[in-house]
């Protein structure tokens, strides 16, 4: 029994959620703040479908709640978005390994859309609703994204990852 | 898979996950939101996050670094011009200013009130603007061990920005008056006319409401604090109205005014400890002249404006509240 494969790809799969995370909240231009990816549910939604029996809806359940503690906002509002894309990718994550790549991105758009429309809906309940329902943009640029983000994450994951 | 008892234990399936997963998110949502149960979890886990907060600032601050690295030498000549130039303005104004301070502190002890207190302020790094998505919020370097509490005011040189809502150790969380869940209490410089400047979202405007079409409020405006609420101290600008549409349709204006705080520019913002002087509204707001002969009538049925209990029910008790007061320039000014 080796216990290195195990621990380093633990690390790898970590190290890929603190860089989302660090993308996340990395200051740009205000303007282009509506066109920032999910970077944390595209690399929960990788995950799920690559190593689903690894990285999971408890996985989804904390990286929310790290964004929430980034974020500020209730604690809880991202926890339960990410909590229910982690279920979902999981559930079919066999399918969407067959999915040709630009299916899977529009899957991802549904995801992350859907995603947005939560944390919009809790949001509205909890009394800051903003001044725009615009919840599609984001996804939009996470499907762009996804199949160069996929490349990526796919070649980490075969070099370092058993 | 593990058997006690004849029970069968296995690894919980997705479905099962997701239901706890939610619940405890949920859980947390409500406490967090009805309650506000979770301030002392929330600060630890900020704290232990403070490291990804700190890699992400990298860039800026190495792009702030290199620029000032490059920055030529006749571009900070330049500069240096400038701010002279702007320096000496500056002190011009603030000597006039020092003047009617002294006016204003005397024609106070005559009327005897407390005379306004110049506000203590301390100056704070912006270390983050926070991303999350439909709100605006701040990060600034300072925290409880510099004496900041949770709702003191963060302004600049320019107006008011917004207010702390999170106090950390090293770091604090403001919430701009842009955001969607921010509202301060404003009044018309020109008029004295009462409102509540609500944030929107976007990330320069700020939206009047309920104001009737009756409100005397123009395009151009400033509007300041107006004091009341205990948050905000009298007198800071806050925004500039930039559009009034009246749709017959609706019952109230549809107001927006552009914050005259340079909310996306500056490293730089103000805290300010209000003086407790300031902090109640001040009996008497900033009225021109010409205002003043037609508020008057408005005096004598006072008891209609019995909703202002600092101006209607105290003047027997202290002296301060000078009949002048407007404390009610329209009923309908505020809901």
């Amino acid at each position: 029994m080796n216990p290195s494969p195990d621990s380093r790809n633990r690390w790898v799969i970590l190290a890929s959620f603190l860089a989302a995370l660090v993308l996340t909240i990395l200051p740009w231009p205000v303007w282009t703040e509506q066109f920032r990816p999910d970077w944390v549910a595209l690399v929960l939604i990788y995950w799920c479908m690559a190593l689903p029996q690894r990285v999971g809806v408890g996985t989804g359940f904390l990286a929310g709640l790290t964004l929430d503690v980034l974020y500020g906002s209730i604690l809880g509002e991202n926890a339960l978005a990410k909590t229910v894309i982690a279920f979902l990718t999981v559930r079919f994550h066999l399918q969407l390994r067959m999915f040709p790549r630009w299916q899977q991105a529009a899957v991802v758009l549904l995801l992350v859309a859907g995603n947005h429309l939560l944390v919009l809906w809790i949001k509205a309940l909890a009394g800051t609703a903003p001044g725009t329902w615009n919840f599609l943009t984001p996804g939009i640029v996470s499907m762009l994204l996804w199949p160069w983000l996929f490349v990526i994450l796919r070649d980490l994951r075969r070099r370092f990852v058993s | 898979m593990l058997q006690i008892a004849g029970w069968q234990l296995r690894a919980p399936s997705n479905l099962t996950r997701l239901l706890v997963f939610a619940a405890l998110s949920i859980a947390l949502l409500l406490l967090d939101a009805r309650g506000h149960h979770l301030q002392k979890i929330r600060a630890g886990l900020t704290v232990l996050l403070t490291p990804v907060q700190m890699l992400a600032a990298v860039p800026t601050r190495v792009g702030g670094w290199a620029a000032d690295a490059l920055r030529g030498d006749a571009e900070l000549h330049e500069e240096l011009e400038r701010l002279r130039t702007a320096q000496s303005i500056l002190l011009a104004q603030l000597e006039k200013y020092a003047a009617l301070e002294a006016e204003n502190a005397h024609l106070r002890s005559l009327l005897g009130t407390s005379a306004l207190v110049a506000d203590k302020a301390v100056a704070a790094e912006l270390v983050e603007v926070a991303t999350e998505p439909f709100r605006r919020t701040i990060v600034i370097a300072k925290g409880e061990k510099d004496g900041v509490y949770v709702g003191q005011p963060v302004i600049d040189a320019f107006g008011i920005r917004g207010q702390l809502s999170e106090v950390g150790m090293l770091r604090s969380k403001a919430i701009l008056i842009t955001d969607p869940g921010h509202a301060v209490p404003v009044q018309v410089n020109r008029n004295g006319l009462r409102a509540i400047a609500f944030g929107t979202g976007a990330p320069d405007s700020v939206s009047i409401r309920y104001l009737t079409a009756s409100a005397d409020i123009k395009e151009g405006d400033l509007l300041v604090s107006s004091g009341i609420g205990g948050t905000f101290p009298f007198g800071y600008p806050v925004a500039r109205v930039a559009r009034i549409v009246n749709d017959p349709n609706e019952s109230f204006l549809d107001i927006l005014a552009t914050p005259v705080a340079q909310l996306g520019h500056n490293k730089e913002v103000l805290l300010i400890w209000p003086s407790k002087a300031v902090l109640a509204p001040p009996p008497k707001p900033a009225e021109p002249k010409p205002a003043a002969p037609a508020k008057r009538p408005a005096v004598a049925p006072r008891p209609a404006a019995a909703a202002q209990p600092p101006a209607a029910a105290a003047p027997p008790a202290t002296p301060a509240p000078v009949p002048a007061a407007p404390a009610a320039p329209d009923p309908s000014a505020t809901p």
